[in-house]
């Protein structure tokens, strides 16, 4: 066949393509599995490292097992809320931000992730995502059980320019948001700013943004504004209830030690009212033995205001 | 017909030449663009070489093997098939049994398509070649071109981050914010950087070899 011929170039085209569509499906099925594996595993590392969990995961030989053997020993528990802070049916792992985000507002999954440390406390992980210069960007925030101090974050993107946006992901800068708080001393919302030109030492609500970075930092700050925000009912609502439980617990101590007081009281009235009556019943011996002519030799011995009550 | 050695000096020549004399960066100028996005650490420099090495080699024999059989007229279009067939595969491959690198390499991936250098190769070198030492020009010519960037990406982030592969070089002791003298130079991490410095390595290559120089 004249290999310019128009059938020629249009059965070797078809041809081609089709083989090439072939050989493209049957790889990403195959493939597939351990994509998915992968990616689940990539997701339980940030979440873990985001409270400073494994640590060691570039030092282990099996960084799957690894990773596994920490998620289940320190991410003891995930929940979905709604925007109105209410809990939902679903599990935490399964949400695709993705998908929440293009939802409206009010019908959107909330995940939160529970990791309870060596220390017994609990630190509540919110997963953020949010658009960089090139791409997406995302990541964890682990937040102390007071809902508005950050325990720590971690930052991940899909192509932020080496050197400079993609500098989020590097360990220096997610550094400078442990202690931030996202809730300033009025319990006003305020999430934590990535500003130019540092100075941020001591200021709770901001950070230093990265050099030649000025767009992925903002987008940063967007990302943390949006996403936390969107659990701003919930966030409220556990402060609230927390705050009604340190109360409850406050008054009882107090109902509790009235309590004892009272109990103190009564203990000490009785006491007084036993003394009284030994005392009553002694003077009328002393007069009974005055009438007798015995002389009460003991009776100083025996003075009630000195004896000491059993019970105190 | 005598039959070739597999590492004549012929074939030898396709693969030491890329390095230097015809280096695909410095003596064609292709690729430029990429050599400029993924120089600003060592890493990423590395791992594009070693991908576009991969693709092109690969790509050349299939295309060089393909050769006889392609219409003439739609030949740059079933050359960019087959690149960007390749290139799925590698990435999907990676992504599936070497993730952390699959991370560095996906954002480059059109970029390897789009390389100049790929399609250059194929269309002046495979196209009329058998399939070895269309291989052997492939390697070559991915080589020439990895080395061009680990130079610019080893002084880029040397320069610019006072790190190599990711480890802290210079002391951060050195730097003013703790009591030092140094600071990173802002500007090596900017684009501009990376064409100067293949500018003063183009110029220095030049001042080499006359033979390279246009009259």
């Amino acid at each position: 066949m004249n290999k310019d011929s128009n059938k020629y170039i249009y059965l070797y085209s078809t041809a081609l393509v089709v083989a090439v569509a072939a050989t493209l499906s049957i790889a990403a099925t195959l493939l597939k599995p351990f994509q998915q594996k992968n990616i689940e595993v990539e997701k339980k590392q940030s979440i873990l490292l985001s409270v400073h969990k494994a640590a060691d995961v570039r030092k282990a030989k099996n960084k799957r097992q690894y990773v596994e053997a920490e998620y289940a020993k320190y991410i003891t528990d995930g929940f979905v809320v709604n925007s109105l802070g209410e809990k939902q049916e679903g599990s935490a792992f399964e949400v695709n931000l993705e998908e929440e985000a293009a939802k409206p507002a009010a019908d959107r999954k909330l995940p939160v992730f529970v990791c309870t440390d060596n220390d017994g406390k609990p630190k509540y992980i919110i997963p953020v995502r949010g658009v960089g210069l090139w791409g997406p960007i995302w990541g964890y925030v682990a937040l102390h059980s007071d809902y508005s101090t950050i325990y720590g974050v971690v930052f991940d993107h899909q192509g932020e320019t080496p050197g400079l946006g993609a500098e989020l992901s590097t360990p220096d800068f997610q550094r400078q948001f442990e202690g931030k708080q996202i809730f300033d001393a009025a319990s006003a919302f305020t999430s934590v700013k990535v500003v130019k030109g540092g100075h941020t030492q001591g200021k709770p609500h901001a950070v230093d943004a990265i050099s030649g970075g000025t767009i992925t930092s903002q987008g940063v700050e967007k990302m943390l504004m949006d996403n936390l925000s969107a659990y701003l009912l919930f966030f409220k609502e556990q402060q609230r209830a927390q705050e009604a439980e340190r109360r409850r617990q406050e008054r009882e101590k107090k109902e509790k030690e009235e309590e004892e007081e009272r109990a103190l009281l009564q203990a000490k009235q009785a006491e007084a009212a036993r003394i009284a009556r030994r005392a009553a019943a002694e003077a009328a011996a002393a007069l009974q033995s005055d009438t007798t002519g015995a002389a009460p030799a003991v009776q100083s011995e025996n003075t009630p205001v000195l004896e000491q009550p059993e019970n105190l | 017909m005598e039959k070739e050695s597999l590492f004549s000096a012929k074939n030898l020549k396709l693969l030491t030449d890329p390095l230097g004399r015809s280096n695909p960066v410095t003596v064609l100028v292709l690729g430029v663009c990429s050599a400029l996005a993924v120089t600003v650490k060592l890493e990423p420099a590395v791992v594009m070489a070693i991908s576009v090495t991969v693709v092109i080699a690969v790509s050349s024999v299939v295309m060089s093997l393909l050769r006889n059989t392609i219409p003439n007229r739609i030949r740059i279009i079933v050359q960019l098939v087959v690149v960007s067939l390749l290139v799925i595969l590698v990435d999907q491959v990676l992504r599936a049994f070497a993730y952390d690198v699959s991370k560095q390499l996906s954002v480059f991936v059109g970029l390897i398509i789009t390389n100049c250098i790929v399609m250059g190769r194929i269309e002046a070198f495979a196209l009329g070649n058998k399939p070895w030492p269309s291989f052997v020009d492939g390697i070559g010519n991915g080589l020439g071109y990895g080395l061009i960037l680990v130079v610019v990406g080893f002084v880029r982030e040397l320069l610019g981050s006072g790190t190599l592969w990711g480890y802290r070089i210079i002391p951060s002791s050195f730097y003013i914010a703790n009591g030092g003298v140094y600071e990173n130079n802002g500007l090596v991490i900017l684009p501009p950087m990376a064409l100067i410095l293949l500018g003063i390595i183009i110029w220095i290559q030049r001042s080499r070899n006359k033979n390279l120089v246009e009259s």
